[in-house]
């Protein structure tokens, strides 16, 4: 076989069932196998970034890689954008990419790029494939390293020559070896978390600070056995979102710069900060040195880096951070661990979540967060979401609950425009049996909107909510309570005629037209009375459609927490 | 505070390229930087000086360890391990001074190994402090041109 049916059949063995690959010179001899792969589906994206952010989606929903493909040069280019975003959010990716013949490395052929440079910063690991006969053992490792320890974007570079060179390829089962790389899971020490208990059980505010890690970690069963046993309120990040019931007693939900005050204040006031696979991103923290003041910090991480890294942390453990919490669990029933006596602690933190609920003013016009609340109503919060980055990213992850893991997928590390529909399609293949709806801003959407044509053309049924307010809604945001409204080029409709709510003919772009151009259905309400109605018609609508919400840019995201300043310098209005 | 690191990789593409991009890209201090072959020929050995405290080494390490190609890393302060460093430099001297050059050569036990005839180049090997010293006697005669390797260093210990 040559080395492309090898590359194929090396991601078969690694049980992938979809593909997400954009064809180009270098990469057709990947292609023409791929036509002949029973088990693989390719998914031809409109644009590479798109196609990497359906890999993205379809790894986050499911834990396993996401799988995208694309030719040497601008091809390959799109999808940096995709491979910083998942190295961000610790997401497993194996990206592919042809090259150019290895006879033409280096001397500027045509389209041709020094992928493997160019991806160094943002990658776990790269390949640059010089050998046909290494392609089987690079794409076992290539998916081991994506997936384990800390999960990353893992890039395979593959020259031409390789994809056509005949050979008779090994395909290996024995056990990995790589001697840079851990391949047992980091272990707390019983005494470690012996210790945790001991300091647990002195706390008089203590918190639980959670993240991301739970997620990748498989953790949300041992988080929560161990929070009931303990007692201890719980709060976690935008990248744990779906970590801890919000509805349950004990959960403060999400905090940093748009999240609860309780979180915030919580975390602020706490005297012991346990934190579980998260890392103390300039978002949570605020201002380093008046975070958590008073609070003896216990990190646990799979990654050390993460220890001391941003926020110094007095009882540093790496660890697998379910193996952690699961024997924490049975370590208190063992040795008689004795809860804290948390009645204060509790009183004040349901005072603060009483007295501080995410709320909005309903006015003369529907806004963003309505909408969000009545498709959360709608579809009784079972849906998984995406969104794209800005205003109704937050009110996405303030107004529909999340309950469950792998439910709100979102690019929140790199904060990457554009994410939501892609990242949809890629979640709705992961998971065909859920309805997935990416919540969007009129901003985000259009940076990714060729890929309406994917839905369309391969039947898969990603909605999307649109929130389209004209402008660049985040910004203004910050323009008007930063930079006295002075819109340095955040307005997306004619600035001389704005669109919105009472401008209904000037609303630009013609988002319904445009779908109708894709052949998507979709809707345009802009009145209460029409909301309703429009999201159950989308819920119901077997096939992509898109719901354009036209509301006005004047809301602003709340609570907020300026940049640079403290939690308790939290603003409610 | 001058921090010795000595990292054992895996011997393969773009190794190199990953640790100094790492060290960019976190914006570590580094002085010097050294690459070389080891016992074993699918490992290599890079040393690096770093210039920090304590916080910036732990961090460098820790991302270091990151890497997937990098197998072993040592970091050693003060005598526990032996560095050296060689140098190659060219000095302007004539036959006027040529015998007082020679001179300081012969005290830091360095070799002279091109001579022309307003110019000497000379070999010079030791530690941080041999090196610093004796780069303090020599540039008053006008050091014209230097190439340095860069600290290797092994530990003590077996």
């Amino acid at each position: 076989m040559n080395g492309a049916d090898c590359l194929v059949q090396s991601l078969e063995r690694e049980g992938v069932e979809a593909v997400f690959a954009y064809p180009g010179g270098a990469s057709m001899e990947l292609h023409q196998s791929l036509t002949r792969s029973k088990k693989i589906r390719t998914i031809l994206p409109r644009q590479e970034q798109g196609g990497g952010f359906m890999a993205h989606g379809y790894a986050r929903a499911t834990g396993k890689a996401g799988v995208c493909m694309a030719t040497s040069g601008p091809g390959a280019t799109n999808l940096v954008t995709c491979i910083a975003d998942a190295y961000m959010d610790s997401i497993p990716l194996v990206v592919i990419t042809g090259q150019v013949y290895q006879q033409f490395i280096g001397k500027s052929a045509f389209q041709e790029t020094d992928f493997f440079g160019m991806t160094l910063p943002v990658v776990k690991h790269s390949y640059l494939v010089l050998e046909a006969e290494d392609l089987p053992g690079i794409v076992r490792e290539a998916f081991y390293l994506a997936e384990t320890g800390r999960p990353g974007p893992v890039v395979i570079d593959i020259p031409k020559d390789v994809q056509q060179a005949l050979f008779k390829p090994v395909f290996s089962s024995e056990e990995m070896r790589m001697a840079g790389y851990k391949l047992d899971k980091p272990k707390a020490t019983d005494e470690e978390l012996k210790e945790v208990l001991k300091l647990i059980e002195k706390a008089k505010k203590p918190v639980l600070y959670t993240g991301g890690g739970i997620i990748s970690g498989n953790a949300h069963e041992e988080l929560l056995t161990f929070a009931e046993l303990s007692g201890l309120p719980v709060t976690h990040t935008l990248m744990g979102l779906g970590v801890f019931d919000p509805a349950h007693p004990q959960s403060l939900y999400w905090y940093g710069m748009h999240g609860t005050v309780a979180g915030n204040w919580a975390v602020c006031e706490s005297d012991l900060l346990i934190c579980a696979g998260a890392r103390f991103d300039d978002r949570i923290t605020g201002k380093v040195d008046q975070f958590a003041q008073e609070a003896y910090v216990i990190h646990f991480d799979v990654d050390q880096s993460e220890h001391n890294k941003n926020v110094f942390a007095n009882f540093p453990i790496q660890t697998d951070v379910k193996y952690a919490l699961g024997r924490l669990s049975e370590l208190a029933k063992e040795t008689g661990f004795k809860k804290p006596n948390l009645k204060e602690w509790h009183a004040s933190t349901a005072k603060w979540k009483q007295d501080y609920p995410f709320t909005y003013t309903k006015g003369k016009h529907l806004t963003a967060q309505e909408a969000i609340e009545a498709l959360y109503e709608e579809s009784e919060g079972e849906a998984i979401i995406t969104t794209g980055v800005g205003q109704h990213q937050m009110w996405a992850a303030q107004y529909y609950k999340f309950k469950e893991p792998r439910t709100y997928i979102s690019s929140l590390g790199l904060g990457t425009m554009g994410f939501g529909y892609p990242a949809a399609v890629g979640v709705k293949v992961a998971r065909p049996d859920k309805e997935v709806i990416d919540i969007d801003g009129d901003g985000s959407f259009l940076m990714n909107v060729q890929e309406l044509a994917t839905a369309k053309i391969e039947k898969i049924n990603a909605k999307c909510l649109l929130l389209n307010n004209q402008h660049l809604g985040m910004v203004v945001q910050w323009e008007d309570r930063f930079y006295k409204s002075v819109r340095g080029h955040t307005i997306l409709c004619d600035p001389d005629n704005l669109g919105g709510p009472d401008n209904l003919d000037a609303v630009y772009p013609d988002f319904i037209k445009i779908c109708e151009g894709f052949g998507v259905k979709a809707r345009r309400v802009s009145k209460r009375e029409e909301l309703r109605d429009g999201i159950r018609e989308m819920l119901e609508t077997d096939e992509p459609f898109l719901l354009e919400v036209i509301v006005p840019y004047t809301e602003h995201v709340l609570p907020m927490i300026p940049q640079g300043k403290s939690a308790k310098e939290i603003l409610t209005e | 505070m001058k921090h010795v690191i000595s990292v054992l990789v895996e011997n393969k593409f773009g190794v190199l390229a990953r640790i100094a991009g790492m060290f960019s890209g976190r914006g570590f201090n580094i002085d010097t930087l050294n690459v070389g072959p080891t016992v074993d020929p699918s490992r290599s050995r890079i040393t690096t000086t770093l210039n920090g405290d304590d916080k910036a080494l732990e961090q460098c390490v820790k991302q270091l360890h990151k890497l997937i190609d990098v197998i072993d890393i040592k970091t050693y302060v003060g005598t526990e391990a032996v560095g050296r460093e060689l140098i190659l430099l060219k000095v302007a001297a004539n036959s006027e001074n040529r015998i007082e050059v020679t001179h300081i050569c012969d005290i830091f036990r360095s070799k002279i190994v091109n001579v022309s005839a307003d110019s000497m180049i000379i070999e010079v090997t030791g530690n941080e402090n041999k090196v610093k010293a004796f780069l303090e006697l020599i540039e008053p005669f006008g050091v014209t041109e230097m190439a340095r390797t860069g600290t290797v260093a092994l530990s003590r210990r077996s």
